[in-house]
This record gives C-alpha cells, sequence and structure tokens, in this order.
C-alpha cells in the first residue's frame, strides 16, 4: 500500500528532471514506480490533484500584471456570477469567500492576469458587460511586490518524519 | 526583472539546441496540463515536440533555473488535500518590508503579495489541519501585533493556473506600449 502522506509531500516539491521520475518518487517513498503513477491517476480522476504539469512563474514570462477582483454579490446570485466569471480565459480564479463586515465586504474573488494593467482593466470591463454586472461594488486590487511565491507545502517534512 | 520574450528566445538559441522560442511557448503550453503518466515522461514529451529527451531535460532544467518554471508537479484541490486560507493584513507602509520577511519565513506561506489596497499584504496560508492554520495565524498575529483577515475559500467556481501562454505577442505588446 502506497503511503498517500509521503506521495504528496513528494509531488509537492515537483517531479524531478530524470529520465524515470516516477520511480525515482517511489525510491524516496518505498514503493513501486506502478504504484506512483496509478495512485496520482486516482487522485487526478478524484479531483484531488486538479492538473499536472508544468506550473510556471508568470511574471517571468511577461505577464507582469495581475488583479485580484474582489466583488460584494448578494448571496441568492453569487453562485450564478462565481460561474459567470469563471468561464473567461484570462480569470484564474473564480472563488466564494466570506465577508468580514465592516473590513471587508466582499465575497467573490477572481484572479485575472495580463501583460500590463490596461489589458486586465480591458479584460474586467468585458466580463463586467458580458456578466451584467454594472450595478455591483467591486475593487480592483493589482499586486505590487511579490515577496514570495512557490507551490503550497500541505505537509512539512517534520510531521512526516513524525508519522514516518 | 521579467525574462522578456526576446531574451528567452536568446536562451534558447544559446543553449545551440536551436530551439526557439515557438517550441517553449508550445512546451509550457502543452505541458501545463497532461503531463504524461508513464515510465518516461519526459522522452514521451520529447518526442511529440520532435526534440531528444536529453535535450528537453537541458532545456527544463535551464527554465527552473531562471525561475520561469516554478516546478513540474501537481496542483492539489484547495481544502481537500490540507487546508488553506487566503490571508490579508493592512500594514503601515514603513514596516511593509519587515512585515511581509516575517510572513515569508513562514514553511507554511507560499504567495505573499503585496497589493493596492489598504489592506495590502495578502498570503496563502496552508496546514494539514484547521488547528495548525489557526495556530500560525495567530502566532502571526502575536509575532507582527497585526490582525489578519482570514478569507478561507468557501466554493470554487472555477481553478485554472495553467491558462494559454502567448509569448510572441506579448513582446510585440510590450515595445509598442513602450514607445
Amino acid at each position: 500500500m502506497i503511503n498517500q502522506r509521503l506521495l504528496i509531500a513528494a509531488l509537492q516539491n515537483g517531479l524531478p528532471l530524470v529520465s524515470h521520475p516516477y520511480a525515482e518518487i517511489a525510491r524516496q517513498i518505498n514503493s513501486t514506480e506502478q504504484e506512483v503513477i496509478d495512485h496520482i491517476a486516482t487522485m487526478q480522476q478524484q479531483g484531488d490533484i486538479k492538473r499536472m504539469g508544468i506550473v510556471v512563474r508568470h511574471r517571468k514570462l511577461g505577464y507582469t500584471a495581475n488583479a485580484m477582483v474582489v466583488w460584494d454579490i448578494a448571496d441568492e446570485q453569487v453562485d450564478e456570477l462565481g460561474a459567470c466569471f469563471g468561464q473567461f480565459d484570462f480569470v484564474t480564479l473564480s472563488y466564494r469567500r466570506p465577508r468580514h463586515l465592516p473590513d471587508w465586504p466582499y465575497n467573490l474573488f477572481c484572479m485575472i492576469h495580463g501583460q500590463d494593467r490596461e489589458d486586465v482593466l480591458t479584460n474586467l470591463q468585458l466580463m463586467i458587460n458580458s456578466c451584467n454586472v454594472e450595478h455591483i461594488k467591486y475593487s480592483v486590487l493589482f499586486s505590487k511586490r511579490c515577496f514570495k511565491q512557490r507551490g503550497a507545502i500541505y505537509i512539512n517534512e517534520k510531521s512526516i518524519k513524525e508519522s514516518a | 526583472m521579467a525574462i522578456e520574450p526576446a531574451n528567452l528566445h536568446e536562451k534558447a538559441s544559446h543553449m545551440g539546441q536551436h530551439v526557439e522560442i515557438e517550441s517553449i511557448q508550445q512546451i509550457l503550453n502543452q505541458f501545463q496540463h497532461n503531463f504524461p503518466l508513464s515510465s518516461t515522461p519526459y522522452a514521451d514529451m520529447a518526442k511529440q515536440l520532435g526534440i531528444s529527451e536529453q535535450q528537453l531535460l537541458t532545456l527544463l532544467k535551464e527554465l527552473k533555473s531562471s525561475q520561469v518554471i516554478s516546478r513540474i508537479g501537481a496542483v492539489f484541490k484547495p481544502n481537500r488535500i490540507g487546508v488553506s486560507t487566503l490571508a490579508a493584513m493592512a500594514v503601515p507602509q514603513h514596516r511593509l518590508i519587515d512585515i511581509a520577511d516575517i510572513i515569508s519565513a513562514y514553511p507554511a506561506v507560499n504567495h505573499n503579495y503585496e497589493r493596492e489596497h489598504h489592506f495590502n499584504l495578502w498570503f496563502v496560508v496552508t496546514a494539514e489541519n484547521k488547528e495548525q492554520l489557526n495556530k500560525i495565524l495567530k502566532d502571526m498575529e502575536q509575532k507582527t501585533g497585526i490582525v489578519i483577515l482570514s478569507l478561507p475559500m468557501e466554493k470554487d467556481y472555477h481553478i485554472d493556473l495553467g491558462f494559454p501562454l502567448q509569448l510572441i505577442d506579448g513582446g510585440t505588446k510590450k515595445k509598442k506600449d513602450e514607445n
């Protein structure tokens, strides 16, 4: 039996750049290549893994503008509009999150990546027109400095050693 | 410090592999998703691209060391494996770098950005479970003396961090804007 926690810990650091990366991971977690491949396939089917592949740093590729657009949407409308915003190619995330009144009235968050601010704002206008949200309050939070960006670490190595 | 597509092109040809910018775009776009689940995924990718496995591995290593590629791996569905939250702080401008450094030092933090808003520091915190997450947030508040707005995801309508990249048009557009 494969240890899923160990597999996730190995995958969150990324696949090694060697001819047989799954075999290499199997060696690290005391499993077999076939078990590792099968388990990843199962996690993909179950939706636990959203995608497998190259994770790029958009800023390094000229996508220097990135805005988090937040909306204050009536609770009964948020599902419909969350899905409407999510259909655009340039919207990479569309999430509902809790309000924190009075400081934070916004409950729907979209991430828009673009090559410059103008690009992002043009796309935002397209979303507003297409989803008919001209009347809804929103705020655009452009990113400035990036202090840290890397893959999520859900399982730290210390706790693995403790449980191993 | 972004690597302009033109520099990327130069980088590619310097490697003496005749790998064109179009190929890099093709590699990134094709393999942001559907990375092969075979014994030799890089050899399979290379075959599709018409280059050798060694050429591809060298190029990927190069893209990784120049930080164009963050990693090749799995993107997990939020809150299915462990828990996470989007956290925000309203930091006085003169303390921003110090506070950002304190936050970035936590291994549990993966993204940490300054944004244009009264809430000007935004970061994602992940942990194995809720208690650990709350413990980390509390610790951050104590260390910084700044209250955290914690906004965990309640529902995802769309997540796809692998959108199609347009490296070539990007280069053209940049030049136009600079004039």
